[in-house]
């Protein structure tokens, strides 16, 4: 058994080029053994392509893939040790559901009676019991992603790789399913790979992210530290909300916003740029606050939320800005009411502000 | 399995499709293009055999002869196949399945047909001859007749194709816009379909110019090219100057052939995966001028096959119109008899079930397994370029080509020549760019991942092939069986150059019937070959029904 904290699957200096386009460029990557790892990204920044090549349906330029020890860089991918879930599942459709789970069994010569077991054990973990003699075609869509990850799961891989498994279900039924997988996946401690662009859906199921842009992973963390240490402005800008102000420096801790003077905790090294700070971060109040860094601004526009409002807010002094907060209800319906003022302070903490060139 | 025996075994059969298509492709069209280049004796000729026959006297004019016969039947059938199509695609006429079958049945009787049914119509003791004012059928007019007959169902399965991809939502927004029906055809109809003309317009020039049946039974003095070429080859043994006709006939069918495959990948993002389908509203008016249309036209087809059964059973045509099976008596004539019938069926069986097997583990091979590395993209690029060559290739020039090359006493597989095996062989290569397009239609149809699905699963790629890929495109497959069959059944022109006594065809049969007189004999043997070939589509039919309705329950959805 390989250690908890030893690196499981390791991806070295993988480079994967399509024509004249650059799907992986260098990269490099360490999943520990049990951990759930979701690659991140916008669209076309390589997450699939390294997904395929770790299945060893794309053949990489260069670069190696170590599983457990054992490098299988150019092995096919029948003779590396992982199940898959597609985006479209590819259950067959001309199979029972049974016989779709059972079918990576029969090919090993088992016993007859092993491959039933494994296959009823294989939908009760899934909640499927009731379905085995039906067609893909005859369940939903839900059902069907749960036979696929059945049938993935059956011969029990040791790497379990997830491609955007959520994509083809309705809103509802998704948030369910993730909780659901990634209960199951905890349950039997496979380690998973996942691919999505859904930054949320990333948030909620993973032990850490990788957040993959034009083909480099520009961050390997956990949710937490992508959200509060984002290491470039990609990430801050894709992972979460944020606001931007463009900013020139004065000293190390001071940044000129506008005909506004920001007080920062981290230090400044270039000498301009963007300072970012999360809409929950951004403090409104009515009263006037003796806080540094605080400033009128004009309420712009609201959105109720329910839980509270989104304010569009233009500070004053900073002409053409528009920062977004998250208030609670009383703040927002007072500012946004019929007679209300539509002015407010606005409070940015220096220690929730943070620089990018 | 380990997987390496797996990926041999991928390889080898990849190679064997490629060897399987150049040596009985590549070749043979090399063997032709050899021998227009050497005198008769063998030796190196340079232009001089070619130019020569195009010097000789009459021969550009046989050009032009053949360019006509090609463009009049082009304007003729194309325009009558499109209203056809219309009609059922777009309109609410009646009894759409039965026009459907009738304007389909030429394609169950060889290219004869028409030219001897032409005979015993209008023909010197024609039923109808008074109508004719005098003039004769044989020649032009009867080549043009005949042919458009024979083209028609072929033009038609290409316009329908082109008008069942119609989306219903550019025809909303014309009406919204206040367009009226003509506006609606000029500027959404037909620009939408000027491909599926361009193609028809394509393949009824190319099938009429390279088919010599009808010239050869009602063509009288009219010479035509590939007239020219089968009585070079199979009457004066001039064998380079039938290879220089057949590269003249090559060059117009590859010239359209490269043409199509253009525009139809152009066309390719025209529909969008958001179309509605179109549905024709209701419109008297309308159904009732298109009901006549079809009508004339079902009409014209079913009284050019119903005068040839009818004539088959024809004591002696005009004069003694009592029933009699005279004409069936075919042992007690030349041409074969029930042999050629035995023949022909026996090819057409193992044409469809070889040519099916071939095309369908051919196009898997190259839309389902991953290429790796150059050998392999290699061989690939190769099987794909020969895959569609035959299309372009008239059966006429086919043949010629394996005339040539199997026939050489240099060519081991010399062995062949005249054998059932090569007629096979022959054949399939004929008919399998159609068959292999639809092959690899159904086989894009699947989920991509199918493949990588079983791959993750360990389980060999030729499992989940039997298993999954086989049954899924079974109703294909069957199609594919069901085109080749009858195409064996029917075909004249590359199979004439190729049988020996004992392996005389029934379409062959039918050719030296006529020729040597027996014109009874002949459409008798024509009744008999359409026969056939309805029984088989029909068998094969009702089998595909049954075995979809038995093995592909899935395909039933179920409420949830």
């Amino acid at each position: 058994m390989p250690q908890p904290d030893s690196a499981f699957l390791t991806v070295r200096n993988l480079v994967k080029r399509f024509g004249s386009h650059t799907a992986l460029a260098d990269v490099s990557l360490d999943i520990r053994a049990g951990e759930l790892v979701c690659l991140l990204g916008p669209s076309g920044c390589g997450k699939t392509t390294l997904l395929r090549a770790i299945a060893g349906l794309e053949r990489q330029d260069s670069g190696a893939i170590v599983l457990s020890g054992r490098d299988i860089s150019y092995a096919e991918p029948q003779e590396r040790d992982y199940g898959i879930l597609f985006q479209s599942y590819a259950l067959f459709p001309n199979l029972t559901v049974a016989q779709n789970v059972a079918y990576g069994l029969s090919g090993k010569r088992a016993h007859r009676n092993h491959v039933a077991n494994r296959v009823e054990e294989m939908l009760s973990l899934v909640g499927l019991t009731g379905a085995a003699d039906k067609y893909p075609g005859q369940i939903s869509g839900g059902q069907q992603q749960r036979v696929a990850l059945a049938r993935a799961l059956a011969p029990s891989p040791s790497l379990l790789l997830l491609d955007e498994p959520m994509s083809a279900l309705d809103a509802r039924v998704r948030e369910h399913l993730r909780i659901e997988l990634r209960a199951l996946q905890k349950r039997l401690s496979i380690t998973t790979l996942m691919v999505t662009h859904d930054q949320e859906e990333a948030m909620v199921m993973a032990d850490r992210i990788a957040v993959m842009n034009g083909g480099v992973i520009e961050q390997f963390g956990t949710p937490r530290e992508l959200y509060r240490q984002p290491a470039s402005a990609f990430i801050a800008d894709f992972v979460g909300e944020a606001n931007w102000l463009p900013f020139e420096r004065v000293d190390t801790h001071r940044a000129r916003v506008g005909r506004q003077e920001l007080a920062v905790d981290e230090a400044l090294d270039g000498k301009s740029g963007k300072l970012f700070v999360r809409p929950e971060a951004v403090r409104v109040s009515m009263a006037r606050s003796e806080e540094p860094n605080s400033m009128l601004a004009d309420v712009l526009d609201g959105v109720f939320l329910g839980r509270g409002y989104r304010l569009a807010l233009r500070l004053e002094g900073v002409p053409g800005s528009t920062v977004h907060s998250i208030v609670s209800p009383e703040i927002g319906d007072a500012l946004l009411g019929p007679h209300a003022a539509s002015r407010c302070w606005v409070e940015l903490p220096r220690h929730a502000i943070r620089a990018y060139a | 399995m380990p997987a390496w025996i797996g990926a041999l075994g991928l390889t080898a059969g990849q190679g064997a499709l490629v060897l399987f298509l150049v040596l009985f492709l590549a070749l043979p069209l090399l063997a032709i293009l050899a021998k227009s280049v050497t005198d008769s004796d063998g030796a190196w000729a340079g232009l001089s055999v070619v130019s020569g026959i195009i010097g000789a006297d009459g021969f550009l004019a046989m050009v032009g002869r053949s360019l006509t016969v090609g463009v009049v039947t082009m304007l003729l059938v194309v325009p009558c196949a499109y209203g056809f199509a219309y009609g059922l695609t777009r309109t609410r006429l009646p009894g759409k399945g039965l026009l459907r079958t009738i304007a389909l049945l030429p394609l169950l009787a060889p290219s004869l047909l028409p030219g001897i049914a032409l005979v015993y119509l209008l023909g010197n003791q024609g039923l109808l001859k008074g109508l004719t004012g005098g003039a004769t059928i044989y020649g032009f007019w009867g080549i043009v007749v005949g042919e458009a007959f024979y083209t028609f169902p072929h033009a038609l399965m290409i316009l329908l194709t082109g008008l069942t991809l119609a989306d219903g939502r550019l025809y909303d927004a014309a009406r919204a816009m206040g367009a009226g029906p003509w506006r609606t055809f000029l500027t959404v109809t037909l620009p939408g379909t000027r491909y599926a003309v361009f193609s028809a317009c394509c393949v009824v020039f190319t099938l009429t110019v390279t088919d010599f049946g009808v010239p050869k039974v009602v063509g009288g003095d009219y010479n035509v090219l590939a007239m020219e070429a089968y009585k070079a080859v199979v009457g004066q043994q001039n064998f380079p100057k039938g290879a220089a006709i057949g590269i003249l006939l090559l060059l117009p069918a590859l010239l359209t052939f490269v043409l199509d495959r253009r525009l139809r990948a152009r066309q390719g993002a025209q529909m969008s995966g958001r179309a509605q389908p179109y549905a024709a509203g209701a419109n008297r008016r309308r159904d009732a001028a298109f009901l006549a249309l079809a009508g004339v036209l079902a009409g014209f087809l079913l009284l050019i096959i119903g005068v040839a059964v009818w004539a088959s059973f024809v004591k002696m045509w005009p004069y003694n119109l009592s029933m009699s099976l005279r004409s069936y008596d075919f042992d007690n004539m030349d041409g074969g008899g029930w042999l050629a019938w035995r023949n022909s069926l026996q090819l057409a069986l193992w044409t469809a079930v070889i040519g099916t097997a071939v095309v369908f583990v051919g196009a898997w091979m190259m839309e389902k397994v991953p290429a790796r590395g150059s050998v392999a993209r290699g061989l690939r690029a190769t099987v794909s370029m020969l895959a569609l060559m035959p299309m372009a290739v008239p059966g006429l020039v086919l043949g010629l080509g394996y005339i040539f090359f199997f026939n050489s006493l240099m060519n081991p597989l010399n062995l062949l020549y005249g054998t059932m095996p090569l007629l096979v062989l022959c054949t399939v290569v004929h008919f399998y760019t159609s068959a292999h397009l639809t092959a690899a239609t159904a086989l894009n149809a699947l989920d991509p991942e199918f493949e990588a699905a079983s791959a993750s699963l360990k389980v060999p790629r030729m499992t989940t092939f039997l298993r999954v890929t086989l049954p899924m495109c079974l109703p294909a497959a069957l199609d594919v069986a069901r085109y080749l069959f009858v195409s064996a059944m029917t075909t004249v022109s590359a199979v004439v150059f190729l049988y020996s006594p004992s392996t005389v065809l029934a379409a062959v049969a039918v050719l030296n019937m006529d020729d040597a007189g027996f014109i009874g004999p002949a459409a008798a043997m024509c009744t008999v070959i359409m026969a056939s070939s309805a029984t088989a589509a029909l068998l094969l039919h009702l089998a595909s029904r049954a075995l979809v309705a038995r093995s592909q329950a899935w395909r039933r959805p179920v409420a949830l």
